[in-house]
């Protein structure tokens, strides 16, 4: 039933960018991310497509696999092309009533529809090849400095790294759960939208009530293990930066200021 | 009223890297009114095998006959299939969601179609037959004890009128006393009302005094089939599987070899004890 459902989609391999210190995976997208809304001419597209597709033949993961993660923001990606198609204004091209397809309009929207695959597919590679855990650790890094304005950084980090956690443990347990009411007769299959909401009580309560039970158990485990926040806490597998990643973030760097001369250049 | 499995396969995750076969060519038939206690280790294909008895899981391969009738097939109709075919899930109490017992209880015959009056009758009924007394009936289910609630899910499932009874270890985080209640009322239902009863469990004890005939799996297939006394003669086969003889046969092993020469085939206390006390006689005779 929800055993179709990948969440959390780590791809197991060997590569490059698996092995490469999270940090520079998470701040590496942000900078690519910020370096697909500088470029806005067909060069920095280009520069930004080559990059990607190296990213992708470096991460040895099938490219199949990370168009699949593309499907469920399709719609989304549809629903902004139509918005910027017909209502940007300027030189109209094609006119049909009191709508007009702009020639700027059909600009924009191809650049928005690549800025957006490519952010997608960008990040999608991120998650990819990036446990969450180390994706977590790799957060707690990066904002270590807000510490000094007061965030609660280490406590953050670990609501995200336990959330994770939590994900394939409630989805078991709807699983068992949804069992359990159709052992009963339950239908979840059939009926109307409101009928089908309805008959989804039967799941959710039970769920609800489990994930506080669990919740509560964990709390309760942590504690009894003297768990008191990040003060003074050390790790088991520590960050260290190597040569890759210096490599890396050389690389980004390069990337990132050809995008900058592109704009500045007008190419 | 009877259960055949023929030839049954069933593999998770199947056509993917992940597939893994968990039941394979297992061909076992069930009559009516038995009462048969399934055990194996963890990961042995129980669960499953119990899941393709109600139609929640669907063979990979072979098929399941109910009454003759394959459950798949065209002339079955799969939600009221499970309604005769019941299954209590481990640790049911944590399917519990209504505001109250009553309410609860009555959620599978509503589902069956049955009217308000019905639903309640049958849900009465089934929550005395477990012992759920009356001035709970109108409580929240999250406000009873462990075992009251295990009862009230229990309950939940007999409103069903089902002629087939499966539990998935009923017994499970229970203390001795609660333990001995349920299989007393499990016992209890398939003598007086003459349902078929399928008890999955890990305490050969448990099984050795309640059932009439006892499965063992063993990766995803049935190793053993027979009366517990059968069943249990293959001490070391049982072993190896990672399952035992209940204990007071060790113990009946460990008088034999201190020189009381007892009958090592005693599978309940009762009988044991029966059996020491002839042999001592005996010997002060």
């Amino acid at each position: 039933m929800l055993k179709d459902i990948t969440l959390g989609q780590y791809y197991q391999t060997d590569s490059v960018l698996h092995r490469l210190d999270p940090r520079v995976k998470l701040i590496g997208t942000f900078v690519f991310i910020i370096a697909l809304f500088i470029v806005n001419t067909p060069a920095g597209y280009l520069l930004c497509a080559v990059f990607l597709a190296a990213m992708i033949k470096l991460s040895r993961v099938p490219l199949r696999y990370i168009l699949g993660g593309m499907k469920p923001v399709l719609f989304l990606l549809a629903i902004t092309v139509f918005f910027n198609l017909l209502f940007t204004p300027g030189t109209p091209l094609v006119s049909v009533w009191r709508i007009s397809i702009t020639r700027e309009g059909v600009s924009f929207a191809v650049k928005m529809a690549a800025r957006l695959c490519f952010l997608i597919t960008g990040t999608t590679l991120m998650t990819l090849t990036t446990t969450p855990n180390q994706l977590t650790d790799a957060l707690e890094a990066v904002l270590r400095p807000l510490k000094a304005l007061h965030v609660p950084v280490h406590e953050i980090a670990m609501m995200m790294s336990i959330a994770l956690r939590f994900i394939p443990i409630l989805m078991e347990e709807t699983d068992k759960i949804m069992k359990a009411q159709m052992a009963r007769g339950a239908d979840f299959e059939t009926g109307n939208v409101i009928r089908r909401a309805k008959n989804m009580v039967p799941i959710l309560v039970p769920l609800f009530i489990s994930a506080f039970r669990r919740a509560n158990d964990l709390a309760m485990a942590m504690e009894a293990r003297c768990y008191r926040g990040g003060e003074g806490r050390t790790r088991m597998k520590p960050l260290v930066y190597g040569r890759a990643d210096y490599t890396a973030y050389s690389v980004i760097a390069a990337v990132f200021a050809c995008c900058v001369l592109i704009r500045a250049a007008g190419i | 009223m009877s259960i055949r499995a023929e030839n049954v396969s069933y593999i998770y995750n199947e056509g993917s890297a992940m597939a893994s076969t968990a039941i394979h060519g297992l061909s076992v038939s069930i009559g009516d009114g038995e009462f048969i206690g399934l055990i194996g280790h963890t990961g042995s294909g129980k669960s499953t095998f119990i899941q393709l008895l109600n139609g929640l899981l669907a063979p990979s391969e072979g098929r399941i006959l109910y009454n003759g009738k394959d459950i798949h097939g065209t002339e079955t109709d799969l939600k009221s299939l499970r309604t005769k075919v019941g299954l209590v899930f481990q640790y049911p109490e944590h399917q519990l969601f209504e505001s109250d017992v009553l309410k609860d209880v009555m959620f599978g015959p509503k589902n069956q179609g049955l009217s308000t009056e019905e639903q309640k009758e049958r849900a009465v009924q089934a929550l005395q037959s477990v012992g759920v007394s009356e001035e709970d009936f109108s409580r929240s289910p999250f406000e009873l004890s462990g075992g009251q609630k295990r009862r009230a899910a229990i309950a939940g499932v007999l409103a069903m009128r089902p002629e087939v009874l499966i539990l998935d270890e009923p017994t499970a985080g229970l203390d001795p006393r609660g333990r001995d209640e349920i299989l007393d009322l499990i016992s209890g239902m398939h003598r007086e009302m003459g349902i078929t009863v399928i008890l999955v469990s890990h305490s050969m004890e448990d099984v050795a005094s309640h059932v009439g005939r006892i499965l063992v799996m063993d990766d995803g297939n049935i190793r053993f089939d027979g009366t517990p006394r059968e069943v249990f003669s293959h001490r070391e086969e049982l072993e190896e599987m990672g399952l035992s003889a209940p204990s007071i046969t060790y113990t009946m092993e460990y008088l034999r070899s201190l020189g009381l020469p007892v009958d090592t085939g005693m599978i309940t206390i009762s009988e044991a004890a029966g059996e020491i006390l002839r042999c001592l006689e005996e010997r002060n005779a």
